[in-house]
């Protein structure tokens, strides 16, 4: 009986402190959002809030509300306090591939240009087999070993941790994929998905593409026009994950994150201690893949 | 002063280094007919199929501009293909000549008179070869410069630990030391092809490359000590260099390329595919040019024993990388050299090893070392074995990479094949232009190593 009676009182303090909190924070906000009229207009959902009414409370029990407060509190510290990370439940995943999908229809990846493929493993010997399914995206090592390789430092480890390639310095000597010891890195042939399927006798048939091929893709926060016939980056340049930068920066979760059927991919700052990833990484589940090279990969998995 | 015929050389007490016991001015006729004759219809031919090679390397070059990458077999596991391949191909080939030239120079080897000249142009012709290639293996072909360290306002600097980054320095150093190495060597006998001159425009183009050489004392204690400093210069880069385009391999974690052996591996697979390089070349130009006592079986027999000891270090080299896969108890390191000997590439493999490790060990038998024919088709074989070396080390490393899923066969396009040909239409090129402009033979040189030119000579 003193246990329930117990939990009721934690319940009813929980309650009256949840309440205590929301004051607190509205009062806060208000006061904060007076003292600086001009910014409040920049922030999205007091936009949206005219025609859709009141955004809800994020209900932190939803994995993906949960990390979009995250992201959101991260998105506010300076960009070298933020550590992002990626963690991937290998119970969870399913091997649906709507990640790799997704992937490419954000990043508008061409033929042979891949992210995150999800690797299919067979274990144990018949009758008793089981599949496993690994996802893999670019780690963003601590200790990249393809940063080092590149002759013209197009690519690099920002303060944040993600390992970019600048497109407009990357000359595409693919040493960077040779170099990466989990093959996270692809190289963009200038390929198109309708190439050769040029009417018989069409000159040139090899320089066609579908119209979503040619729609432009926005990684880095930039506008990358990709078409045949014309020669200009990303083509001919190293390619790879890259968190889905351009949405991070943005509010958004990267794509594989939005995306994924099981629920089976987490992401956020590492450097935030209340951040459902730092909690997932402390689990005892927890594994990274090659340790022994010494790469520091940012990409957890729970097995 | 009576002419002494000499066979055995009377102060050596060793096999006279020319055969036939020319004079000094033999020699000079010998050595400056090839420039000075019209050549045969045969050199017409030889430069015409190269040039239409060197036609189908611009052709390529420049489809490869306007398509891309794309139009090679590369992949993405195999993303660097044939390209990188030729690059160390043409970097080998031109360590024998630096060798010849400045090594044996150092350790006094007098037989590499008759051949350093020919060994030498061989190796600036292979490092233009070689140097194209990095630049138009890249995805952006028209940036290769931006290697370079040069200053400019778009806020880049070439990253200097990457091993490319130390391509780009060791093999352009690698060039022009050679290229100047091999033109001080040339001034003497510019000056007597211009002395020889019969029109107008050749005494005055052979005469401005001469530099008003006139043959005095203090102009050769000038040219010799700058010889030698020379050939202290280019010594090092011998090693250098290849070690330095093994770092390219062996600074990356692939298993099949992180391996600590890489550079004296490729330091002498690049002398043993050079050799072979020269003596095919040599086996040809002594006959055609009429060389055959300058550059005569003793200089083969000599050769042919450095291939048989770099070809023995190389096939060591292919036994020791098996040994170490199985005793380091790397499981990936293992599975890559089972899948090169056993996988898809076998045939590559196989292809290697015979021609890079059992061919060179009939240099054993000195009359296989003296013997043209068989000189002429080994050496090609070696190079097409160190070829697939080269090709081995690159493509079975990546086909079977780190992930299962992406493993592919590498296939080449007519454009590889094209690229490669062409190449050896530009290497072509430049070396009968070569044979038939300047002196092929260091006619000075030679004309030092004969008796008659020895202090200690008394004609009797």
């Amino acid at each position: 009986m003193a246990t329930s009676s117990e939990s009721r009182t934690a319940t009813v303090d929980r309650d009256r402190r949840r309440l205590l909190a929301s004051l607190l924070a509205t009062a806060g906000a208000a006061g904060f959002l007076s003292a600086l009229p001009g910014q409040a207009a920049q922030i999205p959902r007091q936009e949206a809030e005219g025609t859709l009414g009141p955004t809800p409370e994020r209900d932190h029990g939803n994995a993906l509300e949960r990390m979009l407060d995250d992201l959101e509190r991260a998105l506010k510290k300076p960009l070298e306090e933020r550590k992002w990370v990626m963690v991937i439940d290998l119970k969870k995943c399913i091997g649906c591939k709507a990640c790799t999908v997704s992937c490419a229809a954000e990043n508008n990846l061409p033929p042979g240009v891949v992210y995150r493929p999800v690797v299919e493993e067979e274990i144990g010997e018949f009758p008793n087999v089981r599949k496993r399914f690994v996802p893999r995206p670019c780690m963003q090592c601590d200790e990249p070993p393809c940063t080092p390789v590149c002759p013209v430092s197009a690519t690099y480890k920002r303060p944040d941790g993600i390992v970019a390639v600048d497109y407009d310095v990357c000359i595409g000597c693919r040493y960077c994929l040779a170099a990466c010891p989990y093959n996270a890195r692809t190289s963009d042939f200038g390929e198109f998905y309708a190439e050769g399927l040029g009417q018989a006798g069409e000159a040139m048939a090899g320089e066609r593409a579908m119209a979503y091929e040619t729609r432009p893709n926005f990684e880095y926060g930039r506008e990358w026009r990709r078409e045949p016939g014309r020669h200009a980056s990303p083509k001919g340049n190293a390619r790879k994950c890259q968190f889905c930068l351009h949405r991070i920066e943005n509010g958004l979760l990267p794509a594989c994150v939005t995306t994924c059927l099981g629920g089976a991919t987490y992401f956020g700052d590492y450097n935030d201690k209340t951040s459902l990833v730092h909690e997932l990484v402390g689990s005892s589940r927890m594994m990274r893949l090659k340790e022994e090279l010494g790469t520091e990969p940012k990409v957890f998995y729970l097995v | 002063m009576a002419h002494v015929a000499y066979d055995i050389d009377p102060v050596e007490h060793r096999p006279a280094l020319i055969e036939g016991d020319p004079d000094f001015h033999g020699i000079t006729e010998a050595v400056a007919r090839p420039v000075e004759w019209r050549p045969p219809w045969g050199w017409y031919a030889v430069l015409a199929a190269s040039l239409s090679l060197l036609g189908l390397f611009g052709v390529s070059i420049a489809w490869l501009f306007w398509e891309g990458v794309g139009i090679w077999g590369n992949n993405v596991p195999v993303a660097w293909g044939w390209p990188i391949i030729n690059f160390v191909f043409w970097v080998g080939i031109a360590h024998a000549g630096t060798l010849i030239s400045a090594v044996l120079f150092l350790f006094r080897q007098r037989w590499r008179t008759s051949i350093n000249r020919a060994a030498e142009a061989m190796t600036i012709f292979a490092v233009m070869c070689a140097l194209i290639f990095p630049g138009i293996h890249i995805g952006r072909p028209w940036l290769p410069y931006w290697m370079l360290p040069l200053p400019n306002q778009m806020d880049m600097w070439p990253q200097f630990r990457s091993p490319l980054m130390w391509d780009v320095f060791a093999v352009s150093i690698y060039g022009t030391v050679s290229l100047i190495f091999w033109y001080v060597g040339l001034i003497p006998d510019l000056a007597t092809i211009r002395d020889r001159a019969r029109t107008r425009l050749r005494r005055i183009v052979y005469g401005i490359f001469a530099l008003g050489w006139r043959g005095s004392f203090r102009q050769w204690l000038h040219y010799e000590k700058a010889y030698l400093l020379l050939a202290g210069l280019a010594t090092p880069l011998v090693l250098s260099v290849h070690s330095v385009v093994s770092f390219d391999f062996a600074t990356s974690q692939l298993p099949g390329w992180h391996t600590t052996i890489f550079p004296p591996y490729f330091d002498a697979g690049a002398i043993f595919s050079g050799l072979a390089m020269v003596v095919t070349l040599m086996v040809i130009c002594r006959v055609v040019f009429k060389l055959e006592h300058v550059i005569n079986p003793l200089h083969f027999d000599r050769m042919a024993k450095l291939m048989l000891l770099t070809g023995s270090l190389v096939g060591y080299a292919y036994s020791m990388e098996f040994f170490i896969a199985w005793y380091s108890g790397n499981l990936y390191e293992l599975f890559v050299f089972i899948n090169r000997a056993t996988g898809p590439y076998a045939w590559a493999y196989w292809t290697m090893v015979s021609c890079n490790v059992i061919v060179p060990q009939f240099y054993w038998f000195k009359r296989l070392r003296t013997h043209m024919g068989f000189l002429f088709v080994s050496s090609i074989l070696i190079n097409v074995g160190m070829w697939f070396e080269r090709f081995v080390i690159v493509v079975t490393s990546l086909h079977a990479d780190f992930m299962p899923s992406s493993w592919d066969y590498f296939k080449p396009t007519f454009w590889d094949l094209a690229t490669l040909a062409g190449s050896f239409g530009l290497f072509f090129t430049m070396f009968t232009l070569f044979v038939r402009f300047l002196p092929m033979v260091a006619m000075a040189e030679v004309k030092s190593v004969l008796p008659q030119a020895h202090v200690h000579n008394r004609p009797k």
